[in-house]
């Protein structure tokens, strides 16, 4: 087993498995940038050492600083997280050049899966099912005519190298076609330096399940049944929940097969994740595969029982899985919160600045990983993921209730967060009948709030509160006049300070 | 005290006194069974005829806000015998009113020039954070006296970007 590992990352992941490590009693270390120097992860960690400036390229992505720091502190293996490096095959093989083990796939397994058109070649010669269209990039405008002439439309275009909605054109008739081409080419070109772009028949309203797999260094994989994902905006994540409610133990045993075939064909080891497209006839179609922990992992530890950490540690330190297919039961259900540092009245703008006030639910069936605290300021430079909350229950219903109940305890003062959103797609109708496709919050939101919070229904209820809060304005005036956590106008303190600093050295150095 | 207590734009009429180890308290005229402690920072409990509710607090660039079972409200209180208020409450409207900064980020672009007329609800600036965009409106119509906002240059919550009057 390791004796110490590097987490090269940040946020509420870090300090996940910086637990994961210590209940191993493998010793750790963190790396921060500049602005993360107070962040949790580097306060839970054994080791802390500073890898550059904020933006993530001038610290988080440095390789080089990153592998110093493990050579520095002798940690024997590396921990990417998700995200910054940790689906980055030119990293995973430089640890492997600097003797480190990196936790996660081998770099040839990763670059296999990192390109789409690669990933669907790869599939096509295992036989798995995927969205019919093209496995190579598109050569012509019409070419990209004849396969969806061929497929049908409406068509997807998707650029090889793509992520998170970037370089992807839905098309419905063949006089849009050319140009949505053009413009998803350039725009692959301009994100991904890459203008790889192929074509897939678009299945209407899909809903977005994935398969978590785990595979160790002696050939044996399993997976660990399916989450729902199809709660998404902008093509990201909010909230995720295991099982699928429209998946039974049939379909669940289909899909982990198929999931198995595409890890074995990937020669894939440690855990991985292996998403499909499903249509409304329940058809199930290989999508991708993320080579990489998830954020959503919480809800298949809750509902299998494994803790996914430390399987990924036992697995890159050479151990047996120790488990077969046949012990892997689902038990209750699990869904998760992304809880994230924005403003769900101003179109769900980034909120990033000083947490004033933390009030973080507890309680049975609630789990709550997070990476900030009361007085942390969350900076501005990366995602604005702050924790999961995560419910647990013998049913969907209970989770959901629970989930609620602890959504109901949790306040974040000071920065914006989404936790509104939360308690209106939980008492949403549509939700609770679990009728979900990836266009689901897309409507729920269009619908607007009037079914919700100040209006509507609800309005006597908020007449009474308006008064409840006319009351307590005057009581906390009496009891503690100002805020003592003080001004949030003022809250970026640090940063102001060193502004002024920086002013004044300036100024000094210009009189010499 | 009196207290003239704006919530979300309504006035109310908050008198409140401690008495007999507890509170007198007339909301709008009619007496309020009440009682209030504050067990951690910026959270009060308050207790109305035996309802109790968990209130917290927040004071942030735009204002002070008050949350109650999971619903925010906008606050402002006055106390009707200052002079600083009555002043205040007389020229809200005409005032200028200072555009500031909502969160911390960097300035993309100025969206309109100095000594212009501008509307209600009209760009001012754009900040980026944390990779999104985002525009700062006005909130009310009237004459753009002052940008200090410069693109490219890094702002901090509460820092001023322009005064409309």
């Amino acid at each position: 087993m390791f004796k110490k590992i590097l987490i090269a990352n940040r946020g509420e992941i870090a300090v996940r498995i910086i637990r994961a490590c210590h209940e191993l009693g493998i010793a750790t270390v963190a790396v921060y940038s500049d602005v993360d120097r107070a962040a949790l992860h580097v306060l839970k960690a054994g080791e802390a050492f500073p890898i550059g400036p904020a933006p993530a390229a001038e610290s988080y992505l440095r390789i080089d600083k990153i592998l110093e720091v493990a050579k520095r502190t002798g940690a024997d293996a590396i921990h990417p997280g998700y995200g910054f490096l940790s689906e980055n095959a030119t990293f995973a093989q430089a640890c492997a050049d600097a003797g480190v083990k990196f936790i996660g796939p081998s770099p040839r397994s990763m670059e296999k899966m990192g390109s789409k058109t690669r990933a669907r070649q790869e599939m096509e010669k295992a036989g798995i099912p995927f969205v019919p269209g093209t496995s190579r990039g598109l050569a012509s405008p019409e070419e990209g005519e004849e396969v969806a002439e061929r497929v049908g439309y409406p068509v997807m275009l998707k650029a090889a190298a793509g992520g998170g909605g970037k370089g992807m054109r839905l098309v419905h008739t063949r006089q849009e076609l050319r140009s949505a081409l053009e413009s998803a080419q350039s725009e692959a070109q301009r994100s991904f330096g890459d203008s790889e772009v192929y074509i897939e028949k678009a299945i209407v309203n899909p809903r977005h399940i994935e398969m978590q797999v785990l595979a160790d260094e002696h050939g044996n994989t399993l997976w660990l049944g399916e989450r729902e994902c199809s709660i998404q905006r902008r093509h990201q994540k909010v909230l995720e929940e295991a099982p699928s409610p429209i998946v039974d133990a049939d379909m669940r045993r289909r899909m982990g097969e198929v999931a198995v075939k595409v890890a074995q064909a990937a020669q894939y080891t440690n855990a991985g994740t292996v998403e499909f497209l499903v249509d409304q006839q329940k058809n199930f179609y290989f999508l991708e595969m993320n080579t990489r922990l998830q954020v959503e992992h919480p809800v298949t530890e809750l509902t299998t029982g494994l803790d996914l950490v430390h399987l990924q540690i036992r697995i890159a330190a050479g151990e047996k899985l120790g488990l077969a297919q046949s012990d892997v039961a689902i038990r209750g259900h699990a869904i998760e919160c992304r809880i994230y540092a924005e403003d769900p009245d101003n179109n769900y703008f980034p909120s990033p600045g000083k947490i004033t006030l933390l009030l973080e639910p507890s309680g049975p069936g609630i789990r709550h990983d997070s990476g900030v605290y009361e007085g942390w300021n969350v900076p501005m430079d990366y995602d604005p993921l702050l924790a999961k909350l995560v419910g647990y229950g013998t049913d969907r219903r209970q989770a959901s209730m629970r989930l609620q109940r602890g959504l109901a305890e949790y306040f974040v003062g000071g920065i914006h967060s989404n936790i509104s959103l939360f308690q209106r797609i939980l008492s949403d109708g549509d939700f609770q009948d679990a009728k979900l496709d990836t266009g689901y919050l897309d409507r729920l939101l269009a619908r607007g709030r009037s079914a919700d919070s100040k209006s509507g229904t609800m309005q006597s209820e908020a007449d009474g509160l308006e008064k409840i809060v006319a009351i307590a304005a005057g009581m906390f005036m009496v009891l503690a006049p100002t805020s003592s956590s003080g001004n949030n106008g003022g809250a970026a303190d640090t940063v102001s300070s060193a502004w002024k600093l920086k002013g004044r050295e300036e100024a000094l150095r210009s009189l010499l | 005290m009196v207290y003239e207590v704006i919530v979300d734009g309504s006035r109310h009429r908050l008198e409140l006194e401690r008495a007999d180890g507890g509170w007198s308290c007339r909301l709008d005229g009619a007496p309020v069974q009440v009682d209030g402690l504050i067990p951690r920072h910026d959270v009060l409990s308050l207790l109305v005829a035996g309802q109790s509710y968990e209130i917290k607090r927040e004071q942030t660039a735009t204002g002070l806000h008050l949350s109650v079972a999971g619903v925010a409200f906008a606050i402002e209180v006055r106390d009707p015998r200052s002079l600083r208020s009555r002043q205040k409450a007389a020229g809200d409207e005409k005032a200028p009113q200072r555009i500031v900064a909502p969160m911390p980020g960097r300035i993309v672009r100025v969206l309109v020039a100095e000594n212009s007329e501008i509307e209600a609800g009209q760009g001012i600036v754009v900040v980026e954070a944390m990779k999104m965009q985002n525009e700062i409106k006005s909130p009310k119509k009237g004459i753009v006296r002052k940008i200090s906002a410069t693109a490219g240059a890094a702002v901090n919550p509460g820092d001023v970007l322009a005064i409309v009057e």
